[in-house]
């Protein structure tokens, strides 16, 4: 049970949220021009990495807002919690 | 290598079992192999096998970071069946269960494979129609599937609660008899001794570290024991191939999930079966040695360390106490987890990568241990002859891009 | 008084003499035993048979370790199996029996299994019972199931209740040994929230068989004393009889708390609780395990670890036996050989495989009249169901050997010492990381990953002084660490210390032939029967990583998870590969700690109480009237109202004909309900839905099908549109939440530039569908000021009115192609809407009709069901939809992957109608369709059947499927094997009634 901390409402129990993936995957503004090759990276491919990893949460039996957190997949340690707009993995705290 | 037998066994015994050999060499790299197999679990060691044994590939080498059948061939639930939707996905698993049925003969172990029988429950009546539909597939796919009612569930498993008052009710489930358990580690012990008696090299405690490609092609790997140089390469290494891909440089369509199992104290033989349930989230059967193994579905964040959460294993506990409340006073004995490749459509890859000579299998989910020899099957004939064996054909990485999924949800909408 | 319980000491009630049953027959406890010590206060050391030769065994054991004396307790619902008997409290009545024996634990046919012992060494199954083939599921495995587990199973369902608690706390102490009191007490001095969990009835771990004092006063006093202290503070809590049973990532750990066990059987009230804490910081004190030696026939009933015998001496006042002989390689074991002499056992001699005994604890019990026989070992054992005497020899300098005379000596116990095993489980499960300390013979905690620190004993403190300054110590760095002041520091209670000679760790105690030889066994797993020989014998067939070597031994796999055992084997491994402890590793440890039931772990989440079940505000009614519920997700729906016996066909004729012809009544209360606001409202519903939004009128509704970014029909649902900036969607009734959670995630993160604000509004409001010829005529009189005429109120569209006095909401859409009114009020004015319906409705002949009649009447309009007529893998084109996706919007979810190669395709699975040749049969739903009328599996199949119906209004059977290349088989036939016969059907449009949409309105 991780205990995440939701940037509203404090830190809660892994329950409380629903996991949402790889964070900073953002819906191509014009799907129309990707090739297929490149629509299919945006709905499949995934960096899935062993270490760092930022990935979206939503405090669905709380809040019910999206926020995002740099976890390590390994040790499940959340380095991070934060909103908004991403960085490269590794910097800002 | 000497054969196992009862006869073996007790001329042993005159010699207090001094003269077992080895059942598998630990070998020392070679410069160079015809085919490097990454991961010596159990659909590693089947592909060196069937390499060997069906292609005549013998200068293979099978590279394992740790222990063989460490990773989840020694961690699942060890449910063995061919009952899924699609065409193609029961062509496959059926593959598999046929080459299950005389694994034991074929590598002189006993990997204990007993098929009583796979129960899958229907709780509503979206899951009965569901379960019609794939009754009727699978009946015209030639595989063996039955519909039983609520009575015949009973019958078949006496200790079911079918009563009409449970929150969520037995209304009918569809049995494959052919479906049952294997002993997992056997599974591996007695791939790795026929591979290695055909001459495959099994090389343990040696970390893949970096796939060495020159000009678009695979030329060997980096590992924790120096270059191995490699004609052509697969990886097998369920749980981390997102890991390996990136060192070939390319991504994969798939996601590491932890996947948690446990078993209780053992009790003298109380369930035959397996029985599954997708609705109340829950499978369990009963090992030869006699603990009941439960598992369910995956936990939800992506990890590589073979941990979940405890939730996932309170709701499967209650999950479990409303199929079967006599349960309730056993205990559970030993949790653990491993780590699971989820692919989009619940099916597996098992295809040439972007990179020539090398190929991948992968994105099993929580359902591999049942592909175990089919899937060694296939790929050694993809690897062997550089195209898809009819079988793995429709699981090649393209049809991501082309939209032609296998979506086995349905099938393992509860993990299995 | 039973004839090994001694006249005084030990902390049972003498006054309170408890009769118990084992194995039929009646003896006597006291309250304060376990069954264990009750038994050996009897004489009965034979208390059950091992696993795989059925040998006979006895207590090893004064604790959770105990690998031998398992019991199963009670009958009927309270039959419980696999109990450790050091474990279970005694109290009046309690019946125990022996597992894994029959007819009895002392003539055991399975005892047979001895003389094939040779046979049956480790992995003997993977070699055997392959031929023929056809014998391993017929014979061999039936048999091996049969013989595999010493328990019977449970056969009634638990009468018992269980629950949970959350905690949160500053400091939990796992152990409240002298350590965990020690810390505990520093912790709550500095006003720390504390929690105290240790496993036995009462705190003080080893010092509840300790004789020695602490600061002056008798340890239990001692013991007595902290905990009145801690129990003062306010912030405390102690928890006896609660386990520490898993410690998980992010410091949260789960225990196991026994409230009423001790007290007999059926108390009432909750029998375990489960609990689940997030500490801040933890402090482990779960003290140590001894560990046997591994020597020939060490199994015999009679043969105990010398702590255990210690404890049961100084503890429970009972006598392992009359005559007794000590074995070790450490000094421990030397105070258990004083306290036995001190109280009435004879020792005859501690045998040290040590060359000399020259160290403070050996004079002390040379002081106290002991014999002491250095370099020497147990070679052999004499008797079967209770050891009669030991032999004696000289070990060989490298320990490998023993040689010279061998001296025989009667005894009826032995109590062994092969050193302590730190319970590290809990650290090991936290992450933390071991290394072996040569020094001590065992691991110990090395790495910390996560807010927690070992201390005492598992920590590899073995020493009483040690363990209370470690612990002190832990305690203030625990407070330190969650940012408190320690309390000003106290001076630690005095104790006596003997300094310790060194242990010499001994992993084989060789007998007088080697290993595996002759019919002496050295036993490493009791519990699972795995000796040194099978160990080695794994070790040359190269099964050599830890793992491997648990799993094909099955060493470690018992109930007990090796925790007497895993040392001894580890290093039997290591000594045979010849390579260090360390090289070879450890095992990880898995939770949890001791087994854990079932029930706890589910809790209350049993019954009706496993999961929530939705009903609607006229779900009474419903239940009055008879109606048979089907489940749909979490909601209870009416799934139709049988009439006197009526079956479910001839219920579902009568409400369908009774909608066609007249007026039927449907509660869709159920349907997701999301509010949907915002300016850019409109615009959002262009993303998300496939057809257009803008220009949809005030008031008016629309159809809407959602899907997925891969194309795939996600959902679907009328949206009304109630004002310029304000929708209400209402989605699916398994979805709906699927359906608010996707839309809140596209709003949040791909499009927070939209103004639009989401609520899901399902349960505020109450729908009542009443739809038929005659429901303008009904709607009429419930709303008299309404004109309902259709240019008034014409096809979907909505109106507020008065309905039966009720503020209304009322959408004129339709799922049965009749003229159809649903009327929602608020969800608390629901019961009072629908009993004014059926007041005004009696004489219109309304009818009430469930799900399966909307199912049916819908299917004859050729509406489909998302989940039904899809299953994500079908798209708006492949319904034949193609008319609700947008070609002039420039992008919607779902859009891009339409132009897809496989999406695009022409042949995909389409949905048709089907028609069968004879129409009075049925298709069943989920029947597959192949081209071709013959042929014998496998063949290749079309699609399935997703819906199918008799239809009363047609007078025939109704079907839907989806079938490959569908819009082109247009007319043609196709078939439907079915095993016993094959249906013939005819491909046609999925319309069968009404296609041209008349009857809508009215």
């Amino acid at each position: 049970m991780l205990l995440i901390e939701c940037p509203w409402c404090g830190p809660r129990d892994e329950i409380e949220f629903a996991y949402g993936g790889e964070a900073h995957i953002a819906r191509p503004a014009d799907p129309s021009k990707l090739s297929d090759a490149e629509w299919a990276e945006f709905l499949f491919f995934r960096s899935n990495p062993k270490g760092a990893h930022r990935e979206r949460w939503v405090h669905a039996a709380g809040c019910r807002r999206w926020f995002n957190v740099e976890r390590d997949t390994v040790s499940y340690r959340i380095s991070r919690v934060y909103t908004g707009a991403c960085e490269p993995v590794g910097e800002g705290q | 290598m000497g054969s196992y037998s009862v006869f073996a066994l007790v001329k042993n015994a005159f010699s207090h079992h001094a003269g077992w050999e080895r059942a598998w060499r630990d070998a020392a790299p070679k410069a160079e192999y015809d085919v490097v197999i990454i991961g010596a679990g159990g659909h590693g060691l089947a592909t060196a096998y069937y390499l060997a044994k069906e292609h005549g590939i013998t200068n293979v080498a099978v590279i394992e970071k740790g222990w063989l059948g460490g990773g989840n061939t020694g961690r699942n639930t060890t449910i063995i069946r061919s009952n899924y939707l699609w065409d193609e996905s029961a062509a496959l698993y059926e593959k598999s269960l046929q080459l299950y049925e005389g694994l034991s003969q074929d590598l002189n172990y006993n990997i204990m494979f007993s098929q009583r029988g796979v129960l899958n429950l229907a709780h509503n009546l979206s899951d009965v129609r569901e379960a019609q539909r794939r009754t009727n597939a699978l009946r015209l796919n030639g595989i063996d599937s039955e519909w039983l009612d609520a009575e015949g569930v009973r019958e078949f498993c006496p200790i079911l609660d079918i009563s009409r008052t449970a929150r969520y009710p037995v209304l009918g489930g569809t049995l494959q008899r052919r479906g049952g358990t294997a002993r997992h580690d056997a599974v591996a012990w007695g791939l790795a001794r026929a591979a290695s008696a055909r001459g495959v090299d099994i090389i343990q405690n040696c970390e893949v570290t970096g796939i060495r490609r020159a000009g678009g092609k695979v030329v060997g790997v980096e590992t924790a024991k120096g270059f191995i140089g490699a004609k052509k390469v697969g990886i097998v290494t369920a749980g981390h191939s997102s890991v390996l891909a990136q060192m070939a440089g390319f991504r994969l369509p798939i996601e590491s999930h932890p996947l948690q199992a446990l078993v209780s104290e053992p009790v003298k033989p109380v369930i035959d079966c397996v029985v599954m349930s997708n609705a109340v989230h829950v499978y369990v059967s009963q090992s030869d040695k006699g603990e009941l193994v439960i598992g369910a579905g995956i936990d939800t964040f992506t990890g590589y360390g073979q941990r979940g959460s405890f939730h996932m294993i309170e709701h499967q506990m209650g999950a479990l106490l409303e199929l079967f409340p006599v349960f309730s006073r056993l205990r559970m004995l030993r949790q653990w987890g491993g780590i699971v490749d989820v692919c989009p459509d619940a099916s597996p890859i098992i295809s040439k990568t972007p990179v020539d000579n090398l190929f991948i299998n992968c994105g099993w989910g929580t359902g591999g241990f049942k592909a175990t020899p089919g899937s060694g099957f296939v790929f050694a004939h993809t690897i062997a002859t550089g195209e898809p064996h009819p079988l793995n054909a429709p699981f090649a990485l393209d049809r991501f891009t082309t939209g032609h999924l296998i979506d086995e949800h349905g099938a393992a909408a509860v993990a299995h | 008084m039973a004839e090994f319980r001694n006249s005084s000491g030990g902390r049972i009630d003498r006054a309170r003499p408890l009769t118990f049953r084992f194995n039929g027959k009646r003896y006597q406890g006291f309250s304060g035993d376990t069954l264990a010590s009750a038994l050996l206060a009897n004489g009965v050391h034979l208390v059950g048979r091992s696993f795989k030769y059925h040998r006979p065994r006895g207590i090893v054991t004064a604790g959770a370790e105990e690998p031998n004396a398992l019991v199963q307790l009670e009958t009927g619902g309270y039959f419980e199996p696999n109990l450790r008997a050091t474990q279970v409290e005694l109290y009046d009545g309690l019946t125990a029996s022996s597992q894994n024996a029959w007819p009895s634990v002392d003539f055991d046919i399975g005892a047979i299994n001895g003389f094939f012992s040779k046979l049956f060494v480790a992995g003997f199954y993977y070699k055997t019972f392959m031929h023929p083939r056809s014998f391993w599921m017929r014979v061999y495995e039936p048999i091996i199931r049969r013989a595999a587990a010493g328990a019977r199973a449970p056969s009634e369902a638990d009468p018992d209740t269980y629950d949970k608690m959350h905690a949160h706390c500053d400091v939990l102490v796992a152990g409240a040994g002298p350590a965990g009191l020690m810390a505990a007490l520093e912790a709550a001095k500095a006003g720390a929230r504390v929690i105290v969990a240790d496993e036995q009835a009462e705190f003080g771990g080893s010092l509840l068989g300790e004789t020695s004092g602490i600061d002056g006063i008798p340890a239990a006093q001692w013991v007595e004393k902290m905990r009145a202290d801690l129990a003062a503070f306010p912030e405390v809590r102690l928890l006896p009889r609660t386990t520490v049973t898993g410690y998980y990532d992010h410091n949260y750990l789960i225990m196991a708390e026994r409230k009423t066990d001790h007290l007999g059987r059926g108390m009432g009230g909750v029998r375990q609780r489960l609990w689940k804490v997030r500490a801040k910081r933890v402090v482990l004190a779960t003290g140590a395990h001894e560990r046997p030696l591994v020597f020939a026939d060490n199994d015999r009933p009679g043969i105990m670890l010398a702590g255990a015998a210690r404890a049961y001496v100084n503890r429970y006042g009972v006598k392992p036996g009359n005559t007794g002989v000590v074995f070790t390689n450490n000094d421990s074991a030397y105070e258990a050989a004083i306290d036995l002499a001190k109280t009435g056992c004879r020792i005859e001699a501690i045998i040290d495989v040590r060359p000399q005994a020259t160290g403070a604890m050996a004079q002390k019990a040379r002081a106290a009249g002991l014999r002491i026989i250095c370099g020497a070992a147990i070679a052999g054992v004499e008797g079967a169901k209770r050891v009669k005497a030991v032999e004696i020899a000289p070990l060989s300098s490298d320990g490998e050997t023993v040689g010279g005379p061998v001296k025989r000596i009667e005894c009826d116990f032995v109590a062994v010492s092969g050193g302590w095993t730190p319970a590290v489980h809990l650290l090991s499960q936290s992450g933390g990381k071991l290394r072996f300390d040569e020094a001590k013979a065992c691991f110990v905690p090395n790495v910390s990953v996560q807010a927690e620190t070992s201390a005492g004993a598992c920590n590899g403190t073995l020493f009483l002084e040690g363990a209370l300054e470690e612990g002190a110590k832990a305690g203030r760095a625990a407070v330190e660490a969650v940012g408190l002041m320690p309390a000003q520091e106290s001076a630690l209670p005095k104790v006596e210390t003997v300094e310790a000679a060194p242990i010499h760790a001994l992993w084989i105690v060789p007998g007088k032939k080697p290993v595996g030889h002759g019919k002496a066994k050295h036993f490493v797993d009791a519990q699972n029967d795995v000796t040194a020989a099978d160990i080695m014998l794994a070790s040359r067939e190269g099964y050599r990583s830890v793992e491997h070597l648990k799993r094909y031994t099955t060493t470690g796999m018992g109930t007990d998870q090796g925790k007497t055992s895993n040392v001894n084997a580890l290093a039997i491994l290591s000594r045979t590969l010849s390579s260090p402890i360390p090289s070879v590793g450890t095992t990880t440890f898995r939770p949890p700690y001791t087994p854990v039931t079932y029930g706890t772990l589910a809790g209350r989440d049993v019954g009706e109480l496993s999961d929530v079940a939705r009903v609607t505000p006229m779900h009474g009614w419903h239940v009055a009237r008879g109606a048979v519920f089907e489940d749909v997700g979490q909601w209870k729906r009416p799934w139709y109202y049988p009439k006197d016996g009526e079956s479910l066909r001839e219920a579902v004729n009568r409400e369908c004909l009774a909608v066609r012809n007249g007026v039927g009544i449907l509660d869709a209360s159920t349907l997701g309900k999301i509010d949907i606001q915002g300016p850019d409202a409109a615009e959002f519903l262009n993303r998300v839905y496939t057809n257009a939004w803008s220009k949809l009128g005030i008031g008016r509704c629309r159809y809407g099908i959602m899907c997925k970014e891969d194309g795939m029909v996600f959902d679907d649902g009328v949206t009304t549109r109630l004002g310029e900036n304000h929708f209400l969607m209402t989605t699916t009734t398994g979805n709906a939440a699927a359906v608010l959670d996707r839309l809140e995630d596209y709003l949040q993160t791909e499009w927070p530039d939209l103004k639009v604000y989401l609520t899901s509004v399902t349960e505020h409001w109450a729908t009542a569908s009443i739809a038929g010829p005659k429901a303008r005529e009904l709607v009429g009189e419930l709303a008299p000021d309404l004109d309902l005429s259709n240019d008034a109120f014409p096809f979907m569209s909505m109106k507020e009115a008065t309905v039966a006095g009720l503020a209304a909401r009322i959408y004129r859409i339709s799922f049965t192609g009749e003229l159809s009114y649903e009327i929602n009020v608020p969800a608390y004015q629901g019961m009072a809407l629908w009993e004014a319906i059926f007041a005004a409705g009696e004489t219109h002949g309304l009818t009430p009709y469930g799900t399966e009649t909307m199912h049916v009447l819908r299917a004859e309009k050729g509406f489909i069901i998302v989940g039904q007529e899809t299953d994500g893998t079908v798209t708006p084109f492949d319904l034949g939809m193609d008319w609700i996706v947008s070609t002039k919007k420039p992008d919607f979810v779902g859009k891009r992957s339409f132009s897809r190669p496989d999406t695009a395709r022409t042949d995909r699975k389409q949905l048709v109608g089907l028609l069968t040749e004879d129409p009075e049969e049925v298709l069943p739903e989920g029947a597959q369709i192949t081209a071709d009328a013959d042929g014998t599996p496998p063949m290749p199949m079309l699609g399935h059947v997703t819906s199918s119906y008799w239809s009363a209004t047609l007078g025939r059977s109704i079907a839907m499927a989806l079938i490959a290349d569908g819009g082109n088989r247009q007319d043609t036939t196709v078939h439907a094997p079915l095993g016993v016969k094959t249906l013939a059907c005819k491909v046609v449009k999925p319309v069968f009634f009404d296609s041209e949409g008349a009857r809508l309105n009215g």
